[in-house]
């Protein structure tokens, strides 16, 4: 600390880099800049260069479980999966929207979520990249970072919005926000190994922790405690469809600028919404195809 | 001059003590300069010395007198006057101002002025000037008291001595005590005198009354002497009433209320509580016990009402349902009577129960007299009628038979009810028994059930014939066994027996009887009536509840409410008829029968109500809008039907309704992570997958179910755990 570090060795490349990736189990490291290199860590020339399309790649990121796999982010609103076995690209998904980052599932192996710019985050199914598997739409702002808890069952989710939201992996709904006054534009955000605390770093020069579960306690728990506490818990499971205990549950103070643009965009959801239910009110039954939302959000593939 | 003197003998000394010092001090130092300095401190201390020899003038210490080079005001020497320098008399202006030299002489006449000292001096205190001064001071000096007021008196003085010190601590322990309660009662009476909200008062004054009868009973028993005072007391109270007048509402108060109790409930009822007040205060205090006694301030309102209940409202029994309306008294005959017609084709043991229960009430009717009467009398004349009982019983019981007669009535029927269904086996068994103690053989077997007499029994002496000749008649019956007293005496009834003693007898007997706790086994006919004299509180409640329910027919009543309630949820036919169109309207015409018809929507019936077969239960079928509030509208996702969604909402999940490993079962969450434990990603040998030496290709294993026990570990280690 305060001690001026060296860094062990510094590797002069020929392009410019924009995101880097270490391998979950070899001493391999991937980066991406123009194109995807797969450094080993000895060497100073990468062990292969992979690229599909000429635009820039903006982040990388290994599987943790099927540890061969990288998936990439570029600007030309695509994401490619790579085979660092083969060195070659797998497939391509082209979206609407440019995606900022991936995470993978470190449950299962083939689900990654993307956070794009329009302001969604698509959960999709490696094997069938079509329609992504869920969208989560809560965001208010372009999504910059995300990132899956340990358990697999949660991610949390950075946005230009100030603010960062934690999405369940089967609902399209966020379960909290966490915002402060004083947390400007989210930049990047990390879930703690331990799946108990969040991190998140933004733009006004400040890291911040959060607790995973808002209103959990921390430290350690009598029995008493502990089995009050699952109690308390299964009972909300049990009655979380009444509305009272919906209504409480799903309660969160929101700062002004959110909250107004939350009901602007409901708005215009609505009213679009509607204009789609009036079009097929009127017309031949089957001549307009009912289209799901996942759907809409689909990509092409390649 | 010798001032010069002393200093001159003074330098010669230090010259000699110099000389003297050198050789001491030559191994440490030669300076000069300590040497002088040393010299100059001893020569003012030689000094001071000397001039604290005369003590006249006093020599202050002399400043600092040599030149230097810094003149400031700190420097100032006086070195020719040999007076000391005082930065204030440098401060001080030359001229005196004019303005205050007026304050000063002021200050100077105060200060001059003799001052009077208080207290006075105590000479002038002791001093008797006139005789009446003598006389107490004389007193005073007698007994020792002091006569100015000293800290402690002497006396004070006299026992603090003969006081040990643990005494002297004790004493004053406790008079700590006593101010510290002291002071609490007082605070407490500070904090209750300032209350003034009307109901506490209400409250208060209500208890006091009572408190204020129940000592007077004790009083009664301590010591009439002041018993009697304390009616000479309402006595006053009574005479003062009657000729002030006070709680007539004659005064502006009540004329003001007056013109309000039109409109004002509250109004009226003060405007009647006053008058009560003043009824209650203007009565007569009597030898009989009618008259309540009224102390001041009580308010037995309870108390009165129900003899005033009694008095006013008739029995009405039916024979089953003591809430059914009938007319009155004579009816019971009447019940009686159509009694008496059923029961001859019934066993003997049957009419010996019925006469058995006709007489027992008869007779037991002068037992329960005479109780209730006892009871009332013990507890609203506290005093009087102790000495007077056993002469006043009779008259009272004169007067107010009226009203027990009925409520014995009820009870007699009761008891026959009672005695109809379920003392026959009890008569049988006391049957086996009585043959025992029976006397004389039964011959007599048949008589009329029921002493029918035309007038009713009046007083109480007729009450007791009425008795005696059952008895009499009866003596062979068997009686129940557990009047034992009874049968002996039933043999002595003889016709020639004079009256008064086994009336006497009986009531004696009678006392034992109800003083005791009668088993409740043997029969059910004493103690029905022993339990019902021993909550009499009880029966004059219940007695209040038939007479408020009195004129209410409930059955009927319930089952019209429930049709009314039945018509108001069935759905209703809608008409849609528009008279008019098409034909003549206006009013008092009425559309023909067939447009009526073809505009008449009926309705098809709703689903059979819960309470159909339940005729005695309404149920309220219609949607509770609050609790709608907490319920679930819309069926949730994963079900199918709303059975399965109640059935899982209906399963009780705590540990009041589980047990403790249930309850652990039930609520354990589906995810458990230990903080500061790294969950590390999921491996397929987690799963059971095991890779075969291709890595392309991952082969199942055949139970992937059955883990080895490493597999375990891991999984344990690794992932969620």
């Amino acid at each position: 600390f305060g001690e001026e570090e060296e860094p062990l060795h510094t590797i002069l490349g020929k392009t410019v880099y924009t995101g880097i990736d270490h391998h979950w189990k070899e001493a391999v490291f991937a980066t991406c800049g123009q194109q995807v290199d797969i450094w080993d860590e000895q060497r100073t020339n990468p062990i292969c260069s992979m690229t599909w399309g000429f635009d820039s790649i903006s982040s990388v990121k290994f599987n943790p479980i099927e540890t061969f796999l990288l998936g990439s982010c570029a600007s030309d609103r695509n994401i490619v999966l790579y085979d660092m076995r083969q060195a070659t690209p797998l497939k391509k998904v082209i979206l609407d929207m440019r995606t900022n980052t991936i995470c993978w599932n470190p449950m299962e192996a083939f689900i990654f979520t993307a956070a794009n710019e329009d302001y969604n985050l698509y959960t999709f199914d490696m094997r069938a990249l079509d329609t992504p598997v869920m969208v989560h739409m809560d965001h208010v702002s372009a999504v910059l970072d995300v990132d899956y808890s340990p358990t697999g069952k949660e991610f949390v989710s950075a946005s230009f919005d100030k603010s960062i939201r934690i999405f369940p992996v089967d609902k399209g709904r966020s379960r909290e926000v966490y915002h402060t006054k004083r947390m400007q534009h989210v930049i990047c955000v990390k879930w703690t190994p331990d799946s108990k605390y969040i991190m998140c770093g933004s733009d006004e020069m400040n890291i911040r922790l959060w607790k995973a579960n808002a209103s959990e306690k921390l430290g350690v728990l009598t029995s008493r405690e502990k089995a009050a506490k699952d109690y308390n818990q299964k009972l909300k499971e049990k009655f979380q469809h009444h509305p009272h205990t919906k209504r409480i549950a799903r309660h969160r103070h929101l700062p002004k600028s959110i909250y107004s643009q939350i009901q602007e965009q409901r708005i215009m959801r609505e009213a679009r919404r509607r204009k789609e239910v009036n079009r097929l009110k009127h017309s031949k039954p089957g001549s307009v195809p009912i289209v799901s939302e996942r759907e809409t959000h689909s990509g092409s593939v390649k | 001059m010798s001032a010069l003197r002393a200093e001159e003998s003074l330098l010669a000394l230090r010259q000699q003590e110099e000389l003297e010092d050198l050789p001491k001090e030559y191994p440490l130092s030669t300076s000069e300069d300590e040497g002088d300095s040393d010299g100059e401190r001893k020569h003012q201390k030689l000094l001071e010395a000397i001039s604290s020899l005369d003590g006249k003038n006093r020599r202050k210490l002399a400043e600092r007198s040599e030149a230097s080079l810094k003149v400031s005001e700190f420097n100032v020497s006086s070195e020719g006057s040999r007076e000391k320098l005082v930065l204030s008399d440098l401060l001080e202006p030359g001229k005196t101002s004019s303005s205050l030299a007026t304050v000063k002489k002021q200050l100077n006449r105060v200060k001059s002025k003799k001052t009077v000292e208080l207290p006075l001096n105590k000479e002038e205190v002791e001093r008797a000037r006139t005789p009446m001064e003598q006389e107490i001071f004389n007193l005073l000096h007698k007994n020792k008291q002091p006569v100015t007021d000293p800290l402690l008196t002497p006396v004070e003085k006299a026992s603090l001595r003969a006081m040990s010190l643990e005494e002297a601590k004790m004493r004053r322990a406790e008079l700590q005590r006593a101010r510290a309660l002291q002071s609490y009662y007082e605070a407490r009476a500070r904090r209750e005198k300032k209350i003034k909200s009307k109901k506490y008062h209400k409250v208060l004054k209500k208890g006091k009354a009572k408190k204020a009868l129940k000592e007077f009973e004790k009083l009664q028993k301590v010591s009439p002497s002041a018993a009697l005072e304390e009616l000479e007391k309402i006595e006053k109270a009574r005479m003062m009433e009657r000729m002030s007048l006070k709680h007539q509402n004659s005064g502006k108060w009540a004329k003001s209320k007056a013109i309000m109790a039109k409109y004002d409930l509250e109004a009226r009822q003060a405007l009647q509580e006053q008058l009560a007040r003043n009824k209650e205060l203007t009565q007569k205090l009597q030898a009989a016990s009618e008259s309540e006694e009224e102390e001041e301030g009580a308010e037995d309102e309870d108390e009165m009402l129900v003899p005033d209940a009694v008095n006013e409202v008739r029995m009405n029994a039916d024979g089953p349902n003591p809430w059914m309306l009938r007319n009155g008294p004579g009816e019971a005959e009447e019940l009686d009577i159509q009694k008496d017609p059923e029961q001859p084709p019934e066993p003997v043991a049957h009419e010996a129960s019925e006469s058995e229960g006709e007489e027992n009430p008869v007779a037991e009717e002068e037992m329960l007299l005479k109780e209730l009467e006892e009871r009332r009398s013990l507890r609203k004349k506290p005093g009087l009628n102790q000495d007077a009982k056993p002469v006043g019983r009779r008259e009272t019981k004169d007067s107010s038979s009226q009203e027990v007669l009925s409520e014995l009535r009820a009870l007699s029927q009761k008891l026959n009810k009672e005695n109809h269904r379920s003392t026959k086996q009890k008569v049988s068994s006391a049957r086996t028994v009585l043959p025992v103690q029976r006397e004389e053989a039964a011959d007599e077997e048949e008589e009329p059930m029921l002493l029918q007499r035309p007038e009713r029994a009046r007083t109480l002496d007729e009450l007791e014939e009425l008795g005696r000749e059952g008895c009499f008649q009866d003596k062979e019956r068997p009686r129940p066994a557990v009047n034992g007293q009874w049968l002996e005496r039933k043999p002595n009834n003889q016709p020639g027996a004079p009256k008064e003693k086994p009336k006497k007898e009986q009531m004696i007997d009678l006392q034992n009887l109800l003083s005791t706790k009668s088993p409740s086994v043997k029969s059910l006919a004493v103690p029905t009536t022993v339990e019902e004299w021993e909550d009499e509180e009880e029966k004059d409640q219940r007695q209040m509840i038939k007479e408020a329910f009195a004129g209410d027919d409930v059955i009927r009543d319930f089952l019209k409410e429930k049709r009314e309630a039945v018509e108001a949820s069935k759905p209703k036919d809608v008409d849609l008829t528009l008279p008019g169109w098409g034909e003549w309207g206006g009013v008092g015409l009425m559309p023909s029968a067939k447009k009526r018809r073809r505009f008449l929507i009926k309705i098809p019936e709703g689903p059979p109500r819960k309470d159909k077969n339940l005729p005695n239960v309404i149920i309220n079928e219609k949607r509770n809008i609050h609790a709608a509030a907490h319920q679930v509208r819309v069926l949730p996702y994963p079900f199918t039907h709303h059975q399965q969604f109640e059935r899982t909402i209906q399963t009780p999940i705590g540990s009041t309704w589980n047990t403790q490993r249930a309850f652990q079962k039930l609520t354990t969450p589906k995810v458990v992570t230990k903080p500061g434990h790294i969950i590390k990603p999921i491996k397929a040998e987690d799963v059971g997958y095991r890779s075969s030496s291709r890595s392309d290709l991952s082969v199942v294993q055949r139970n992937p179910k059955r883990l080895s026990i490493r597999h375990k570990k891991q999984l344990k280690k690794n992932s969620v755990d």
